[in-house]
């Protein structure tokens, strides 16, 4: 089996006239975490929506495992989009962690684990909710199975959502800028999650500001400016000199408010 | 006014509150198709469904219940007067409620379907577990509004012979000569039930998990 989890090649996102990602080639290393950083702006989070193909490319391609997500070359070298099924077949591999948690309100914390359990996978009631009770337990929450999400706190509704993507046993993690949306008091314990499960082996990639972490549980880091790819390397190659200028401009704003002990 | 009249008069409302109450439902999951049909991204099934809508928000329901109720006997179709009825409630409920539905399901966060894609859920399954309960929670205040001017407009039901409690305060107004006290009554048990139906309304609005997000 290949290294390679995901293989993204020349990737072309375009809104209207606006390029936002500009001929992407990035390979995802499998078991390992890689990182997104960059400016606001910069593309990074719509290259991992693609990832996931809730954004569709404009050209090129992304292969999960191997497999074309999304869309398929015929014969004649011509783009279609993938069938439904096969879609759904590629996409279950991934699991995805959102910036707002996109819990289903109606749902409580294990009624959310426990959908697609049961109605996807095809688990009893029972079953589903045993597994997505041993879920919630991985992430500290086993005591707030009953809570709905409007009763939980931002911390909270992110490790559910967590959970939730696990319970699939997904091959490789999304996380788009997973602690954007939190308190900083509150981002340690969802990022104490992040961290147990790259040191379990999963393999993900990880949008984030949070640089310290990019710094410490990161292998691979990649710097996007302006919809390109500037860089790619492993973390100490990137806070060692010489550097990317626009890298080093970026990462200095971070330095400036005290990140300097981190690398 | 005697007790026996005002009886009498209650006994309709019974009426009142079945027709109605048989015809929001069926309403309401027509409603739902009619939404589902607007998602489907089919243009047919969307057509369909406009054409519906504007034909029963555009017309009177008198209007709509005197032609249903002389349609069906060209058509060859014998239906009781009670069937009739609601099956006029309905289909003019059914598009208000979808009109209503449309808003709510405009609202459903995006992130909330993606999340579902993400799960693996097919189009119907992210349809009826996620975007139905959801745009249900954000329309039910409009929901607990059309219901009750549904239990206002089954008033209009007696042109295709059903007596209902405005039908049975005329017929008894017509045998008594007492108007005043029997068009009164009536109105206070309209009343009633439309007070009954707005505090359930909003216990309902308070109980279910997971209401609007603020």
């Amino acid at each position: 089996m290949s290294d390679t989890a995901i293989s993204v090649q020349h990737l072309v996102k375009r809104f209207g006239t606006t390029t936002v990602l500009d001929d992407i080639t990035l390979q995802i290393p499998r078991g390992q975490v890689s990182c997104l950083i960059g400016p606001s702006g910069s593309g990074k989070s719509t290259l991992l929506r693609c990832m996931a193909f809730l954004e569709e490319a404009t050209e090129g391609s992304i292969f999960i495992e191997g497999d074309p997500l999304g869309f398929v070359y015929d014969g004649t070298g011509k783009r279609q989009r993938q069938a439904a099924s096969e879609l759904r077949r590629v996409r279950s591999r991934i699991g995805m962690v959102f910036q707002q948690f996109n819990l289903w309100p109606h749902m409580t914390a294990l009624g959310n684990v426990a959908a697609a359990l049961r109605r996807v996978r095809g688990l009893s009631r029972s079953e589903a909710e045993a597994k997505a009770l041993a879920q919630l337990t991985k992430v500290g929450l086993e005591n707030r199975a009953g809570h709905y999400p409007s009763q939980l706190s931002g911390g909270q509704q992110q490790r559910v959502a967590i959970a939730r993507a696990l319970a699939l046993e997904p091959k490789i993690m999304l996380f788009d800028e997973a602690t954007s949306a939190l308190d900083p008091e509150l981002t340690g314990e969802v990022l104490n999650v992040m961290r147990g499960l790259a040191e379990e082996g999963m393999t993900m990639v990880v949008v984030t500001h949070e640089i310290g972490f990019a710094a410490t549980v990161g292998s691979q880091l990649s710097f996007l400016d302006q919809g390109r790819l500037l860089f790619t390397g492993p973390p100490a190659e990137v806070f060692a000199k010489p550097r990317h200028p626009r890298l080093e401009q970026f990462l200095d704003t971070y330095l400036d408010r005290g990140a300097s002990t981190l690398v | 006014m005697s007790w026996k009249l005002f009886s009498l008069l209650l006994e309709a409302s019974l009426m009142t509150i079945f027709v109605s109450t048989i015809s929001i439902l069926i309403g309401l999951v027509l409603a739902i198709l009619l939404s589902a049909a607007n998602l489907s991204g089919i243009r047919p099934l969307q057509w369909g469904g406009k054409f519906f809508i504007s034909f029963f928000r555009g017309t009177p329901l008198l209007v709509q219940l005197l032609l249903l109720y002389n349609l069906l006997p060209v058509m060859g179709i014998q239906m009781p007067s009670l069937a009739t009825a609601i099956l006029g409630l309905s289909l003019c409920t059914a598009a208000y409620q979808a009109e209503n539905l449309r808003g709510g399901f405009e609202g459903v966060p995006r992130g909330l379907v993606e999340s579902a894609d993400m799960a693996g859920f097919s189009p119907a399954q992210t349809f009826f577990h996620i975007r139905v309960p959801i745009a249900l929670r954000l329309t039910l205040p409009a929901l607990i509004n059309e219901a009750i001017l549904i239990l206002k407009a089954s008033s209009l039901v007696s042109v295709v012979g059903l007596v209902e409690l405005t039908r049975m305060a005329q017929n008894l107004v017509a045998s008594t000569f007492m108007p005043l006290e029997l068009y009164a009554s009536a109105g206070l048990i309209y009343l009633v039930i439309n007070l009954t139906v707005a505090v359930l309304g909003r216990q309902l609005e308070q109980r279910l998990p997971g209401a609007p997000a603020k």
